[in-house]
């Protein structure tokens, strides 16, 4: 890493070398990606209100910039601006960190997520990467429970608690739909799950089921629609954060795009390749962008980033497009059919690998 | 590792899928209670067969395997106990169950889930493996001690023993930790090596102290007996039946193959703390039974002061000691079915039957039972025609060759106490005069009732077999102490 | 990967820090009179314990607690308190002399098992480089001779590759009986809570679900119904 940005790594001339390796390093990547993010987020809203319109023969945001383009900064500065407001029977404390939980592992699993050819764009490598991940996300939700709880209101506490169950619930299949791709890698490190894709195929084709799980999954995960009861505006005003304004209510909007980018990475790497455009090792892979040098990694970046947008794109279009769950069928499709159907798969992909190394070897 | 290798577990496998198919079958079959207990004495019946099979040596533990279970007679000779203690107790319940109050299904299939788990405590050399056994018959007696759950004494009932439960195998872990980190193995034979150079470690004795006081509480002896009689008292007869008999039995095998397998070269460490944790248990359990109205509560300190007697056959560290503990379980199981089978041919709502005004003049009204009820009773108090006096003939003997005359003495006693609470169910079954007029006893209990008495008669003119039996399956962990 | 903590004394500021924030936390579980505030320590000490198994090399473990404790477990905790809303215990004298005795007692506790288990000694630690990196893997080849073909098996001594490796060659092949006497075990807590939790409905109640919960009406049924079609 120092070899490649050898004036840069120079100024750390004077702290010793593991610091720089796996502390300085690290956190300028963090702080740059997180900068970068940050951006995305506050975009998306605006893409998804544009691409709304779109769908819907409308015309959506265009009046602040070119197109409305300027939308995303006005938005925050609306927020940040507005008045924030306390419920008068409110646990305070409670009310008062709930909008931070969800924000800190959100980001933080940004750590564990290779956006292009490590070891540039990748800020570590976990050997349990994808376990960590899942435990991170799997926090996610107690920004929102205990939001609910907080605000002394029963429209949140009833979207707080139906988010808790269909979260819990969800990451069921979530965790086991990866499970077929683990066995078929042999690793939990994101990188070497992308590097097995470039040298066979993407995972999409072996593990289709566990593919069509995954996405339903990181979508009701998130709490997005066809899954949004959580917040089902006609139940429940606006769910968990009906008494959330301003700031407080912003985190709530950045963790759930945040989170909604995180599962767009992941389904980008586990299933579909990640920055790599190859079958078989040919093609763009790892190896021929680190050859390549600046313009191999930029171009995985970008690989990267147009096949994530395309999956952010995928969470508006189902949006304008499906109907709303009943939370009764959203558990009996979590329960009675993701979470079965999850396991065939993992038994028929253990049955299959067991067959192939078998006969193959 | 392959299919051939996990053939001497397959009572153990048997049970546990027989388990799961009577928790399905109702959805088939639908919910009929009487015909629960015949699928299940059916699947007892397969699992006795597997465990016959195993026994005739069809199955030698594979080298992965070998070092978690073992297949030997002392593993063998209990695990048949337990299928036969479980059958019985599988008879005693249908006609408890038979109200449709509450589901049959479920109650077998955690009791199959229960037996499955004793047989991988009897089976176990490692720790883990016999932890895992231990926990699976913990957690499925915690349920069914509150399987009435309309009723407030059985829900307090699984309540006190669930929470007390944990706690103790919190303990119970806690002590294996400890072993682990002074022997570096799990293993018993690794820890009996390790053990054998380290006396007087100060950690490793904590350690064993610990699992001791995790072991004594399943096994209910004193000080950790307190949650005995309400237990005991609160849970559905039945479940009394297989709380006092199979589920301590269990606790006695892990007692004695831990003990004597791995940690007898400790016993200079151990043997104060245990003799006194017996002596206790007898003077404890017997004077406070003595007091007791309630049958069933008479029974659980009796039950406690049991444990005493069985534990002098753990601290004697001598093969007679441990013959004495197969055959007193052998001979415990069998007395006290026979027992708790008579108090449930009294009962007349849930709970009744358990008073002792309710066995009064038990012998006008059906002479026969109040005859086996005495006959019960002499075995647990240990008088000569019955099977228990040979048990506690070899406990109190293996006492008394270890240099624990003293505690020989207070048994001795402790026995002649316990006379006097049992024969007062003698007396008023023989002369006073009371409404157990109605006996009508189900065909069932009447079939454990005799099976128990003849049991208990044979074993007790007869004992030859039951000695050579016992003999037999000690050999080979007292093999392995005496190296 | 090489292990991230050996700046100096990080590890163990780290393990003080952390290990204090547990304590403290478990402490507090135990004193918050409002069961939602006593869940939310008990997360805390959740998260700090699986910091304390990743700055000791176990990410798995790590991971795992966050993933199992933090993720599932208390999630469902916090749903219970919630659904039953009890909003905060009645105040109540908690140093009581019973309870100030339980305390003493404890405290000596400690302070007898620290004495006797630091002078205590151990066997070696397992957790040793060479007894961790290297695992025996029983390789199987097909092999056609002359005598058709046959499964020739080998042992090959192999590099164990992090610890979700170690853990599961420890969970699945030397474990493997145990390993399911567990999941046996969970079965028997699914049915005990199913079996003790479960209340017959009596009639009046089961008149009382609304019929497509029931099922006794078709999801297009009830849309005719609804749409009147």
């Amino acid at each position: 890493m120092s070899a490649t940005l050898p004036v840069v790594a120079s100024l750390f001339g004077s702290i010793p070398e593991p610091m720089v390796q796996w502390v300085v390093w690290p956190t300028i990547k963090f702080v740059i990606a997180f900068a970068i993010i940050m951006g995305i987020v506050a975009f998306t809203t605006l893409v998804e209100r544009r691409v709304l319109g779109f769908m819907q023969a409308r015309l959506g945001p265009n009046r602040v910039g070119p197109q409305g383009i300027l939308q995303f900064v006005a938005d925050p500065i609306k927020l940040l601006l507005k008045e924030d407001i306390v419920p008068a029977g409110a646990q305070k404390a409670a009310y008062f960190i709930a909008p931070m939980l969800p924000i800190i592992p959100a980001f933080l699993v940004f750590c564990l997520i290779p956006f292009g050819p490590p070891p540039t764009f990748a800020i570590t490598d976990v050997n349990v990467g994808l376990l960590l991940i899942l435990a991170l996300t799997s926090t996610g939700v107690y920004g929102i429970i205990l939001g609910g709880w907080a605000s002394n209101n029963k429209f949140s506490l009833l979207g707080g608690l139906r988010s808790a169950a269909q979260m819990v619930s969800y990451e069921v299949p979530f965790g086991l739909s990866i499970v077929g791709v683990l066995m078929l890698s042999g690793s939990l490190s994101l990188v070497e799950i992308v590097h097995r894709q470039e040298l066979g195929v993407w995972n999409v084709l072996p593990q289709l089921v566990g593919c069509f799980i995954f996405l339903v999954a990181m979508t009701a995960e998130v709490n997005r629609a066809p899954f949004d009861l959580p917040e089902a505006e006609s139940e429940l005003v606006a769910g968990f954060h009906t008494e959330y304004s301003g700031m407080k209510f912003a985190f709530f909007f950045l963790a759930e795009y945040a989170s909604m980018l995180v599962n767009a990475c992941l389904i980008v790497i586990l299933f579909f390749g990640g920055w790599t455009l190859a079958i078989a090792g040919k093609g763009l892979t790892t190896e021929t962008m680190q050859t390549m040098g600046w313009l191999g990694l930029s171009l995985g970046f970008l690989i990267f980033a147009a096949k994530v947008a395309f999956f952010m794109i995928l969470y508006i279009w189902f949006r304008g497009t499906f109907p709303r769950y009943r939370f009764d069928q959203l558990m009996e499709l979590g329960w009675k059919w993701m979470i079965p159907l999850a396991l065939v798969n993992i038994v028929v992909t253990g049955i299959v690998i067991l067959l192939v190394r078998n006969g193959g070897a | 590792m392959t299919w051939a290798d996990l053939l001497f577990l397959l009572p153990e496998i048997v049970l546990s899928i027989g388990g799961c198919l009577l928790l399905l079958a109702p959805v088939i079959g639908g919910r009929n209670n009487g015909v629960a207990a015949k699928w299940s004495m059916l699947l007892l019946l397969v699992a006795t067969a597997a465990a016959i099979y195993v026994a005739a040596g069809a199955g030698i533990p594979s080298l992965a395997l070998g070092t978690l279970f073992v297949a030997d007679p002392f593993a063998v000779f209990f695990k048949l106990l337990f299928v036969v203690v479980i059958a019985m107790i599988t008879l005693l319940s249908a006609e408890f169950l038979e109200d449709g109050r509450y589901s049959a299904w479920e109650y077998y299939s955690l009791m199959a889930f229960a037996l499955c788990g004793m047989m991988f405590m009897a089976s176990g050399t490692h720790l883990i493996s016999i932890y895992v056994g231990l926990e699976l018959l913990s957690l499925a007696s915690y349920i069914l001690a509150g399987y009435y759950k309309n009723e407030t004494r059985s829900t307090e009932a699984a309540m006190k023993y669930f929470v007390l439960g944990a706690t103790s195998s919190g303990i119970l872990l806690y002590g294996m930790s400890l072993i682990y980190g002074a022997c570096g193995s799990l293993h018993l034979e690794a820890i009996s090596q390790a053990v054998a150079t380290m006396a007087g470690n100060q950690a490793l004795i904590i350690g064993v102290m610990l699992l001791g006081a995790g072991l004594c509480f399943k096994v209910a002896a004193v000080p950790f007996h307190v949650w005995t009689p309400d237990v005991y008292t609160g849970a559905p007869t039945p479940v009394t039946a297989f709380l006092s008999t199979a589920s301590k039995v269990a606790a006695f095998a892990i007692f004695a193959r831990i003990f004597y397998m791995g940690l007898h070269s400790l016993e200079p460490d151990w043997n104060s703390i245990i003799a006194t944790v017996a002596a206790l248990s007898m003077i404890v359990g017997n004077l406070a039974a003595v007091t007791q109205t309630n049958v069933k509560r008479m029974l659980a300190y009796s039950s406690i002061a049991h444990a005493g007697y069985a534990l002098l056959g753990v601290l004697a560290m001598s093969e007679i000691g441990l013959q004495g503990v197969l055959i007193y379980m052998l001979v415990y199981a069998f007395a006290n079915i026979g027992t708790w089978a008579m108090v449930m041919l009294l009962r007349r709502r849930e709970y009744a039957g358990e008073n002792v005004d309710d066995f009064d003049g038990l012998h006008k009204s059906a002479p026969l039972y109040a005859f086996a009820m005495v006959v019960f009773l002499l075995s647990l108090g240990g008088i000569p025609p019955t099977a228990g006096f040979i048990g506690k003939y070899y406990l109190f003997a293996a006492a008394i060759s270890a240099g624990y005359a003293w505690l020989a003495v207070i048994a001795v006693l402790m026995s002649a106490v316990s006379m006097f609470y049992y024969f007062r169910l003698v007396v008023a079954m023989y002369l006073k005069d009371g409404a157990a007029a109605d006996v009508i006893p189900s065909r069932q209990v009447r079939f454990i009732v005799i099976v128990c008495l003849i049991a208990t008669l044979t074993l007790g003119i007869l004992p030859e077999r039951m000695i050579r039996g016992a003999a037999r399956s000690i050999a080979p962990i007292v093999n392995l102490a005496s190296r | 990967m090489t292990d991230p903590l050996m700046l100096t004394g990080v590890s163990l500021a780290l393990f003080v820090i952390v290990g204090a924030i547990a304590v403290a936390s478990s402490i507090l579980v135990v004193s918050m009179r409002n069961p939602v505030h006593s869940a939310l320590f008990l997360l805390l000490t959740f998260l700090c314990v699986a910091i304390l198994f990743v700055s000791m090399g176990a990410e798995f473990v790590g991971a795992v607690q966050v993933l199992v404790y933090a993720g599932g477990i208390m999630v469902l905790f916090l749903f219970v308190v919630m659904l039953i809303n009890v909003k905060a215990l009645p105040k109540e004298k908690v140093f009581t002399a019973t309870s100030m005795m339980g305390v003493l007692m404890g405290v000596l506790l400690f302070i007898i098992l620290a004495i006797i288990l630091a002078s205590g000694t151990w066997a070696p630690a397992v957790n040793a480089p060479e007894n961790l990196r290297t695992a025996v893997v029983v390789k199987t080849t097909p092999v056609v001779d002359a005598g058709g073909a046959t499964i020739q098996t080998e042992t090959v001594t192999r590099d164990v590759v992090g610890n979700a490796e170690a853990v599961g060659m420890a969970l699945y092949r030397d474990y493997l009986v145990p390993f399911e006497v567990a999941s046996l075990f969970l079965l028997v807590a699914m049915v005990g809570a199913i079996v003790i939790g479960k209340r017959e409905l009596d009639a009046s109640e089961e008149e009382a679900i609304p019929e497509f919960i029931a099922k006794k009406v078709s999801d297009e049924d009830r849309l005719k119904e609804v749409t009147g079609a």
